[in-house]
């Protein structure tokens, strides 16, 4: 396995008294797509917040391209070069769709072939190009949050949940954006329960339990292997593809 | 596809409002009321712009916003003492520039007193809304006392500029010019905010940070500066308001801060918490439907706020312009 982009060593988080990651090992290896599994309540969600410094690490390491950065401001590990699209998509609602990804975009005007690609992978951008993003569907909001976090180009993409509650015909066009966010060489973590999505997509699993990651590998050998499935989630991949 | 268009519904309901007091008085007595309420709106919109946009920015409830007004007009009285030969000039130029020169004395004043109050008073307690209404109401209570160790506790006089007093007549309606500088003061604030937070990179940054903070952060913008800019251009503005409102009523007190706090947070809770626009919506009907009522039903005036505040509610309980919030 290459040197890890990201490496969390022994990474503690509380929130409030609440003791919710207890010393999580991850390694996420650059380029490709590293999809993290388990339980609900087994820390992923917190996994993601606190590599971006949301929720601050209680103790442990976190490295960034072999650069410390879990004491850093949530704004400078963004500007490290990670992107995160929350579970809730957060999308600003009383901005226009184009407005949300000038934020993203940092610095004005955005890129007009950068631009031309997003629309490429997200056609329904340019449709709704002046609407309050409050006003679009499930779907949509989903596609401007995932737009907005990659309009400028980024190291590792943090995404959380992007399928849940999405139609079908959506999540097939988030698959061939994640498609095409691999082969531009962007490293992906992606938090899913929908394992049917994530099995021809991801090249490396993690699967964590009560705050802790309790197997790593590649998505292949977890794939084939139904007893592991069983054993670390309580289900097997065919079952849900 | 085009997008869907603006809600004008709030903005319509003042000028219905307005239009539907026009069969119960003369014209010249509601023009002379409708200016008044105007210029009322005008002066609680400058107090309570700011007000609003540090509870969106930064979820603070500044209990001690009043201060920043009585500042503002006590520091403005310091600059127009000196001028009164300006003040007190037939021309309106010379008045013009010494409310000016006030004007900009009360903005700088209450933005470092803003600064020094958000370093010390409010930081401390970000997140925690008990503590920001205690901490901050008892800043105030400071900031008072300080005021009246140095001015004294009795009320103080504030030249109004000659150009600025008396009325403009039209065959039998008459209108003062303070009100009509007020108005044109009001909307020249509401368009300038206006235009920093539609048009500029800043603004953008400052309606998304009102929304979701955190987000804006996980973009890469670092929106512990943005919050101290805001408070200071917030507390600035409610200086401002506190020069308007001392000249208005040409006398100051310690207390006039916190008398107007009141009128304030029903005007930004009624216009919806974080929105400017709400606010300046929310300003002009409460002040408005409190001079209507206090010339048709002068009992009504004194819950009259209160009133249009619980209907408001009723209609949008987030306010006029609800912020969508996370």
């Amino acid at each position: 396995m290459p040197e890890a982009l990201l490496e969390l060593s022994g990474v503690h988080t509380h929130i409030g008294k609440y003791h919710i990651l207890h010393g999580v090992d991850l390694a996420v290896p650059p380029g490709g797509m590293t999809v993290l599994l388990g339980r609900n309540g087994a820390g992923k969600t917190t996994t993601l917040r606190t590599i971006m410094g949301l929720w601050k690490a209680s103790a442990g390491r976190i490295a960034f391209g072999g650069r410390e950065i879990a004491s850093l401001a949530t704004a400078d590990i963004a500007r490290a070069g990670i992107a995160y699209v929350p579970e809730t998509m957060d999308v600003f609602a009383g901005l226009t769709v184009r407005e949300n990804l000038l934020l993203g975009a940092r610095e004005s005007p955005m890129d007009p072939a950068r631009l031309e690609w997003l629309v490429g992978l997200f056609p329904a951008l340019e449709k709704f190009w002046s609407f309050p993003a409050g006003k679009l569907s499930g779907g949509q909001k989903q596609m401007v949050a995932i737009a907005r976090a990659i309009v400028l180009p980024r190291r590792l993409l943090l995404v959380d949940e992007p399928t849940k509650g999405l139609a079908p015909a959506i999540v097939q066009n988030l698959l061939a954006a994640f498609r095409e966010l691999k082969s531009a060489g962007t490293t992906i973590l992606l938090v899913e329960q929908n394992l049917g999505f994530v099995r021809t997509l991801a090249d490396h699993v993690a699967v964590m339990d009560d705050g802790r990651v309790v197997h790593q590998g590649s998505m292949r050998d977890f794939a084939a292997d139904p007893a592991l499935q069983s054993r670390l989630l309580g289900l097997e991949l065919e079952a849900h593809a | 596809m085009r997008a869907p268009a603006a809600d004008i519904a709030p903005a319509l309901l003042v000028l219905g409002v307005a239009l539907a007091v026009l069969p119960f008085v003369s014209f010249s007595a509601w023009v002379t009321l409708t200016v008044a309420g105007l210029a009322m709106g005008m002066m609680v919109f400058i107090m309570a712009s700011g007000l609003t946009l540090v509870f969106g920015l930064m979820d603070v409830l500044n209990f001690g916003h009043g201060a920043f007004v009585t500042v503002g007009a006590y520091v403005a009285m310091l600059v127009l003492g000196p001028l009164a030969a300006w003040t007190g000039a037939d021309s309106l130029v010379p008045n013009l520039s010494a409310v000016a020169l006030a004007a900009l004395a009360a903005m700088l004043a209450t933005g470092v007193v803003g600064l020094a109050f958000e370093r010390a008073i409010v930081r401390p307690v970000y997140g925690q809304h008990l503590r920001q209404i205690l901490v901050t109401l008892g800043g105030a209570i400071v900031v008072e006392q300080l005021l009246a160790v140095a001015f004294g506790p009795d009320p103080m006089a504030v030249p109004m500029p000659e150009a600025l007093r008396g009325s403009v007549v039209a065959g039998d309606i008459a209108v003062e010019k303070y009100r009509l500088f007020a108005v044109v003061l009001g909307l020249s604030v509401f368009a300038a905010m206006f235009l920093v937070l539609d048009r500029t990179r800043v603004g953008l940054l400052i309606r998304a940070g009102v929304e979701n903070g955190p987000m804006v952060e996980a973009l890469g913008y670092r929106i512990r500066r943005l919050f101290v800019a805001v408070f200071m251009a917030g507390s600035a503005l409610a200086g401002l308001g506190g020069l308007l409102w001392g000249m208005y009523r040409e006398m100051l007190t310690i207390s006039m801060g916190a008398d107007v706090l009141v009128t304030v947070f029903i005007v930004i809770i009624i216009g919806g918490m974080g929105s400017v626009g709400g606010c300046f919506i929310g300003a002009l009907l409460t002040a408005l439907v409190a001079n209507y009522a206090g010339f048709l039903a002068p009992k009504l005036a004194l819950a009259s706020n209160i009133l249009v505040m619980v209907l408001v509610l009723l209609w949008r309980p987030a306010g006029l312009y609800a912020v969508a919030k996370r």
